[in-house]
């Protein structure tokens, strides 16, 4: 029975070990957020590193620097880092970081659930790049199409690294969104009706249900190839009058909502980021909430026009092509939205704000481009072809910009420091252009034939120059991304205190310290407004009605109050219950995931595995997978 | 148990409570996952190049008793959750008992089935039906036997005074998901078994 008031001026100075224990054990959805957002920035220094080399090896014509296989391992694994654990991870990252508090409310609903995620997410990243210590990470692309999963065709680990690293994130994921479908339909402070819920966190909501309805038939895509190689199914087997199509169904049908999953949150951030820096409320928020609900529902109907050239048929690939045409309008409409909520606003060009507006131009080429790619006639040309590569970068890596601008919006709120606005404009201007002098250009190699996924390419054919342009450019983005590194160091160390609200904030994170206490808010706000901490502070309809009122619960700025710290120092909040700390979580799944390696070591001993020796992995995991589980129902949750 | 304390006993915004709202939204993700299952065994339905097929070696009756028991089951659960809402415990361990020992039943069944298909050659690789099929309702299978866990351990809980009828939550969500598990069999007895092949 954790109470916060026990541990103010009693227990001593906890040592580094209590401190590392106390973060392995933690349940804070705050400190949750701040693992996922370490770890993931982690992975995007490695997927930057693993795009580099394939920009090196592109830069000109007839390069020896990669092997083509490692090449093939290179560009599968940036790709599934990229989208599985870089935006997968900060979209995880925010989430925990910001709902709840969002909300008004003080964890998620179930904070052990939500350690657990982490955890998962944690070892399933590593399993999946477990292979390269064989040498042998997956390499079969990130849609790992069938048949070429076969064992006959990748008889090496790398697949089976992709099929169960794959699913151990998958599990995480899932998790992930019960768990704040949960908190947002049922702790949202009393008073905050749905649509006064901030757009953030109803992207949240919406990304939540995609992920819950669009991961299982990966999940069952990817029981059926780890079948296929481990028992010897014959799902996607055509010797055996299997279709391998079946597997480009099944993986669409979640591909696609995939990329909605993506790109929804951060849509969310910069939803809340633009009425800030403008002074305005969001325009339209009705039509930005029905537009994500809508595009969400879309996404389930336009898988096929990831296989306009496979032969299903003029007439499926007819209605695939205009249900992918209708994706455009609700887009278009969040991005009239968009700019309508800057319409005559105060604009304020601050480091956030330039990253929400490159996000806004960057996802409307690459939108438009997608609208070209519905075009079926047009898909016959592009499919397979740099156009393709330059569309995607700009949609999903375009992503990062909203990242970006999440990241510098909330910082202070955990830091309780400001950021260097200089450094933060350098870095905007070396990855915006970086972004767009490497993506740019391959719309036109695409549109002049050049194969994607090829390793390299003969000289002579025109491509050369705008390759090697390519690679140099990416190196700004490279640069970008260091110059982000130091400035975050450097606010660490010594950036000026932020206080509660730097920003002139509109929602309810802005209203407590910065960084926010364990409890969150000592007493539950209520909520009567959308933008309910501006219209405390200006009234409901923006005259400046009295001063910035702070809510009678929250007793003040507090700099350097952490959430380490968890009572309050004047005994606010002592009162408040929170959950225990508890390492079942961890060690759960820790389970899951060494029953998982211990699958992909079923493979026989001339690749790598351990034969029939893998079930003794596999049963280990599952033991201790169960003695978790029951050691976690039987704790006292607190 | 845990999960149902965890969530906070005070206000939650519809007045469900978190644990019954999770295992919902579980049920509905889980929907997604049997259905993809099925939907595989329906693109490959009578595309095997090679027996058994189906006719040859379902036991039409067999599997009738076995789905009969298995539905009967969602009774007794029903009975339990029933019982301990009014508190009756000792009547609470029986029905729970009773749903386990059908499940297992149902699940004893399976096993039995599933040893004389491979008798009569049919195997996971030997063509699309026997993949589809036995990862399909071995699957199904697998849901069933980790409910019975579930169950066995209310039912061990409460011989150990932690489970008592200020849980009566749990035994409730626990048995959502044993009828959420009974019907996603009545939906795949009548796909894989009673519609002709």
């Amino acid at each position: 029975m954790a109470t916060v008031g026990r541990a103010v001026g009693v227990a001593p100075r906890p040592g580094f070990i209590e401190y590392l224990w106390s973060w392995v054990t933690t349940v804070d959805h705050k400190r949750i957020g701040i693992l996922y957002g370490l770890t993931t920035t982690a992975f995007l220094l490695v997927g930057g590193l693993e795009a580099l080399l394939i920009r090196i090896q592109l830069a000109h014509p007839e390069s020896k620097f990669l092997d083509p296989n490692t090449y093939n391992q290179i560009f599968t694994m940036h790709g599934l880092t990229m989208i599985f654990l870089v935006v997968m991870g900060y979209n995880a990252t925010f989430f925990n970081l910001v709902v709840p508090l969002q909300l008004g409310a003080r964890d998620v609903a179930f904070p052990r659930l939500n350690a657990f995620s982490y955890w998962v997410f944690l070892f399933g990243a590593l399993l999946l790049n477990l292979g390269w210590l064989w040498g042998q990470a997956p390499g079969v692309g990130w849609f790992g199409y069938a048949n070429l999963t076969s064992v006959q065709y990748t008889p090496d680990l790398g697949t089976d690294f992709y099929v169960m690293g794959l699913q151990v994130l998958g599990i995480s994921s899932i998790a992930s969104a019960l768990n704040f479908l949960v908190t947002i339909i049922n702790l949202r402070a009393p008073g905050m009706s749905m649509f006064k819920v901030p757009v953030f966190s109803w992207m949240t909501l919406v990304v939540s249900v995609l992920v819950i309805t669009a991961f299982p038939p990966f999940t069952v895509g990817l029981i059926e190839v780890m079948f296929d190689r481990l028992f010897g199914t014959n799902f996607f087997n055509p010797s055996a009058g299997a279709n391998p199509l079946l597997w480009q169904h099944l993986f669409w049908i979640f591909g696609h909502p995939e990329v909605y999953i993506l790109v929804l949150p951060a849509m969310g951030v910069i939803s809340e980021v633009l009425p800030v820096f403008s002074r305005k409320p969001l325009f339209g928020y009705p039509f930005i909430v029905f537009s994500g609900i809508f595009i969400a529902l879309l996404s389930y109907g336009v898988w096929a026009h990831h296989m306009f050239a496979v032969g299903l048929g003029p007439v499926a690939n007819t209605v695939f092509g205009i249900t992918t045409m209708l994706i455009g309008i609700p887009t278009g409409v969040k991005i009239f939205n968009w700019l309508a909520t800057l319409w005559r606003g105060e604009l304020k060009f601050t480091t956030p704000m330039l990253f929400a507006l490159a996000f806004i131009a960057v996802f409307t080429v690459g939108g438009i481009s997608g609208v070209m790619h519905a075009t079926v006639p047009s898909d016959y040309q592009q499919t397979d072809t740099y156009f393709v590569v330059a569309h995607f970068h700009y949609v999903v890596a375009g992503i990062v910009f909203a990242i970006f601008a999440g990241i510098y919006y909330w910082w202070p709120k955990y830091t309780n420091r400001l950021l260097d606005e200089g450094l933060g404009k350098l870095h905007f201007w070396l990855f915006f252009l970086g972004f767009n002098l490497t993506f740019g250009p391959m719309h036109l190699l695409g549109l002049w034939g050049m194969p994607r996924r090829q390793y390299t390419y003969p000289a002579g054919l025109g491509w050369d120059f705008w390759n090697a342009f390519e690679s140099a450019s990416a190196f700004l983005m490279a640069l970008g991304t260091l110059v982000f590194l130091i400035k975050a160091v450097k606010s660490l160390r010594s950036g000026a205190p932020a206080g509660n609200d730097p920003w002139d904030g509109r929602t309810l994170e802005w209203i407590i310290p910065s960084p926010p206490p364990a409890y969150n808010f000592a007493e539950i706000p209520a909520v009567s407004h959308r933008d309910e901490f501006w219209a405390r502070k200006y009234g409901a309809h923006g005259e400046r009605a009295q001063a910035p009122l702070r809510s009678k619960s929250n007793p003040g700025d507090n700099p350097g109050h952490g959430s380490d710290n968890p009572g309050h120092p004047d005994g606010h909040g002592a009162h408040i219950h929170l959950p225990n700390p508890s390492y079942y979580p961890l060690i759960v799944a820790f389970g899951i995931a060494l029953g998982m390696f211990g699958a992909v070591m079923l493979r026989p001993v001339e690749v790598g595995g351990l034969g029939p020796l893998g079930w003794a992995v596999v049963g280990f995991g599952a033991l201790i997978t169960v003695f978790g589980a029951y050691g976690w129902s039987f704790e006292p949750a607190g | 148990m845990a999960h149902v304390h965890e969530a906070a006993e005070h206000y939650t915004s519809t007045g469900i409570h978190p644990s019954k709202l999770l295992m919902w939204l579980f049920l509905g993700s889980d929907c997604f996952f049997f259905g993809s299952l099925i939907a595989t065994y329906q693109a490959y339905r009578g595309q095997s190049l090679t027996g058994p097929h189906p006719h040859e070696i379902f036991n039409i009756p067999y599997t009738s008793i076995s789905a009969f028991v298995l539905l009967m089951s969602s009774l007794t659960m029903a009975l339990a959750v029933n019982s301990i809402r009014l508190g009756n415990m000792p009547a609470t361990r029986i029905w729970l008992l009773l749903t386990a020992m059908l499940g297992s039943i149902f699940v004893g069944g399976q096993v039995f089935e599933f040893t004389t298909f491979v008798h009569k050659g049919l195997t996971l690789e030997v063509n699309l039906f026997g993949t589809t099929f036995f990862v399909l309702t071995g699957f199904h299978g697998t849901h069933v036997t980790v409910d019975i866990i579930i169950l066995l351990s209310l039912l061990l809980a409460s011989l150990l005074g932690r489970l008592t009828p200020r849980q009566a939550l749990t035994v409730e969500v626990a048995g959502l998901y044993w009828h959420f598990v009974d019907i996603v069999w009545a939906v795949i007895f009548t796909v894989v078994y009673l519609l002709p092949y």
